[in-house]
């Protein structure tokens, strides 16, 4: 149980090489922070700068305010789940689970009492004498997850756990993962590259692109007031519509309609609007901001239909919109209401949230 | 996975419609084949070895030999005159200790060619890679005089360190690319657990490696336990040949006889350890002792 911080952290493998570009950021006791980007964003790096398995080239991690960059890995007190779950292949499931405990020189009752009491968690009993060889792609990822549970550790860290299990276990796991961790104590550091788990996990997200920190904050904050257009692309599915346009006056024109812009915007010639497929709706009484076009394109999504809009008077502008399966609409000249509250504003330049 | 053979119905496009396997019948005779024409010369082997000398030279040649025909004589000749088991400890000694050596010495420097950044890398395997192709006649020219000059005739040293270098490059090459297909997540989960360096890979490394070492150390083992020029002509003193040498200066009981049946019963000898060593590692070759310890 410890605060984690990251202060200034750079990696550089070479001149052009630099995943991780002078991050700073904090995770408290009891705190799930998510790391999400594409791939190749410099996640995997981050973490094994956290857990000592590279060293940064400038920069500090502190671990309960103490600099651990000159220790190795082993005396951090970290525990790390791997994609590819790691279990050490000679070992039995209880030997794999006890590994890092027989090191620290624990007690022999203290350790089996610890490794029976995550393998009750985690469902391992039947599994305890086998060879990770003979279990199941599911079973291998709750041996590693045990085997960082019984440490103990100041700080968790896991790096894509449920990327190589079938979707339907993995979201079977991740609603496990989430109610293990919330009993845990300990700061917890979780990177992945799909937006929903980093959503249905975390309490703070971090959103990486290109090694730089793009966001951080809560899921909600994340969602509702992207800080950039690339955050805003990244999380949310499907996608959020991100469309540039020319400005006119104090507004914009979205084919033949019309879309007040709100006051506070800086004057400039153009601007970034963004709206998200599941904010279009069908008007109501009272709504003024109206787009009207042709579906040419409906894929059904079960309790939604996600549709394609071609918007009337621009023939290359889209819009994307997820309506109610139970809706009745037609699909020429469908009208879709833009409430003013969602609409996201981007600066065409520097791309950071206006509004 | 294992073979399953599954019940398909008869596809239209079969040619014959007669119900014989040719397929199979075709297989089953190229493995009889194979079979026989690796095995044939070694089965001769034992068999002239077990037969008296009358039924050796005899003519016609005698395949099937009756009772009156066996005899042991052969091998209680090579142990009682000629003191066989005196070349065998010699082999045996030689053969193990350059093994050992080469596994001890090869594997570290595999890994750490594997893993560790070392500037000159290239280089290094490049240099390796070229020892492997340098000619063995002119390695031991080099190796007579050095010998010579430094008086180790007569010891086994002189066998067992030219051995080690001889077999070491391609333990390099073999366990280099074996480290290499090692996932490097285990190592790093060893140290995030709380190995340190050594202890990393003496019980989490070293365990993983077993198939491969076996299989290095057997190539390793059956050159040095077969190597002929070297034993030959650094080791003149009765009591330190090898079994290869000691075979061939087998003598008859006169000059002009050819001692066939002894020759038979070495050879047979000195080449049972290795059948033995062989089956009795084979399953740690075949099995894929990593499995299961990533996504597979
Ligand atoms: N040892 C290394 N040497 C050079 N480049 C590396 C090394 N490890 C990672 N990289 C590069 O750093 C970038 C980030 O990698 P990584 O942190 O693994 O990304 P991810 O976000 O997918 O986990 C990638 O472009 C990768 O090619
Ligand atoms: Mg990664």
């Amino acid at each position: 149980m410890a605060k984690l911080e990251l202060q200034n952290l750079t990696k550089a493998y070479s001149q052009k090489i630099v995943p991780v570009k002078d991050l700073s950021l904090s995770v408290e006791d009891g705190e799930f922070l998510t790391l999400v980007g594409p791939s190749g964003c410099g996640k995997s790096t981050i973490l094994r700068m956290i857990a000592g398995l590279d060293q940064p080239t400038e920069g500090r991690v502190l671990i309960g305010g103490k600099d651990v960059n000159p220790l190795a890995p082993g005396d951090r007190n970290i525990a790390m789940v791997f994609q590819s779950y790691a279990l050490y292949p000679h070992m039995s499931v209880q030997q794999n689970i006890a590994s890092g405990l027989k090191l620290r020189n624990l007690a022999t009752g203290d350790i089996q009492k610890r490794v029976q009491d995550a393998s009750r968690v985690l469902g391992l009993d039947p599994l305890l004498d086998r060879r990770p060889a003979k279990l199941s792609g599911g079973q291998r990822q709750r041996v590693a997850l045990a085997r960082a549970l019984v440490r103990n550790p100041d700080v968790f860290l896991l790096d894509e756990p449920l990327s190589n299990l079938d979707a339907l276990l993995r979201e079977q796991v991740r609603a496990d993962l989430k109610q293990i961790f919330e009993d845990q104590q300990s700061p917890v550091v979780y990177v992945t590259h799909d937006q929903t788990e980093a959503m249905t996990l975390s309490s703070k997200v971090a959103v990486l692109s290109d090694g730089y920190l793009q966001q951080l904050g809560s899921p909600n904050e994340i969602y509702k007031t992207p800080a950039n257009r690339f955050v805003a692309s990244f999380i949310g599915s499907p996608q959020m519509n991100i469309i540039p346009l020319e400005r006119v006056n104090n507004a914009v024109l979205l084919g033949d309609s019309k879309v007040d812009l709100p006051t506070n915007l800086p004057a400039k010639s153009s601007v970034i609007m963004g709206i998200r497929p599941e904010h279009l709706r069908l008007p109501r009484e009272g709504d003024h901001q109206i787009v009207q076009g042709n579906v040419f394109l409906v894929e059904n999504l079960g309790m939604s239909d996600l549709i394609s809009l071609r918007v009337h008077g621009d023939d290359n502008l889209t819009l994307r919109a997820l309506l109610p399966s139970d809706a009745t609409w037609s699909r020429e000249n469908l009208k879709l209401a833009l409430p003013p509250e969602s609409i996201h504003w981007f600066d065409t330049e520097t791309e950071a949230r206006l509004n | 996975m294992t073979t399953v053979t599954k019940p398909t119905a008869p596809t239209p496009s079969s040619t014959s419609d007669s119900s014989i396997p040719w397929k199979r019948i075709l297989l089953w005779l190229a493995i009889a084949f194979t079979v026989i024409f690796s095995l044939a010369p070694v089965l001769w082997q034992v068999l002239t070895s077990i037969k008296t000398n009358a039924a050796i030279t005899a003519d016609p040649t005698v395949y099937f030999p009756g009772l009156d025909q066996l005899t042991a004589r052969h091998y209680i000749d090579l142990f009682r005159e000629n003191q066989f088991q005196i070349y065998i400890i010699n082999s045996a000694l030689v053969s193990v200790i350059s093994t050992i050596l080469c596994l001890a010495l090869g594997s570290p420097a595999a890994y750490a060619l594997a893993r560790l950044r070392i500037p000159g890398e290239q280089l290094v395997l490049g240099a390796v890679l070229v020892v492997t192709l340098f000619p063995y006649i002119l390695l031991f020219l080099g190796l007579l005089e050095i010998v010579r000059a430094l008086g180790l005739a007569n010891n086994y040293l002189a066998l067992i360190v030219p051995y080690t270098a001889i077999n070491l490059p391609l333990t390099i090459l073999v366990m280099r690319s074996f480290f290499q297909q090692l996932p490097k997540d285990l190592e790093d989960s060893a140290k995030v657990d709380g190995y340190n360096t050594l202890q990393m890979l003496w019980q989490i490394v070293l365990p993983m490696t077993l198939p491969a070492l076996v299989t290095t150390g057997i190539l390793a083992f059956i050159f040095a336990w077969n190597e002929f020029l070297f034993a030959l002509t650094f080791m003149t003193r009765e009591s330190m040949k090898t079994i290869p040498v000691a075979a061939a200066q087998l003598g008859g009981t006169t000059l002009f006889e050819v001692p066939y049946g002894p020759l038979a019963a070495s050879t047979v000898v000195g080449t049972l350890p290795l059948v033995l060593l062989v089956l009795f590692f084979q399953r740690r070759i075949v099995q894929g002792l990593t499995a299961g310890s990533v996504k597979g």
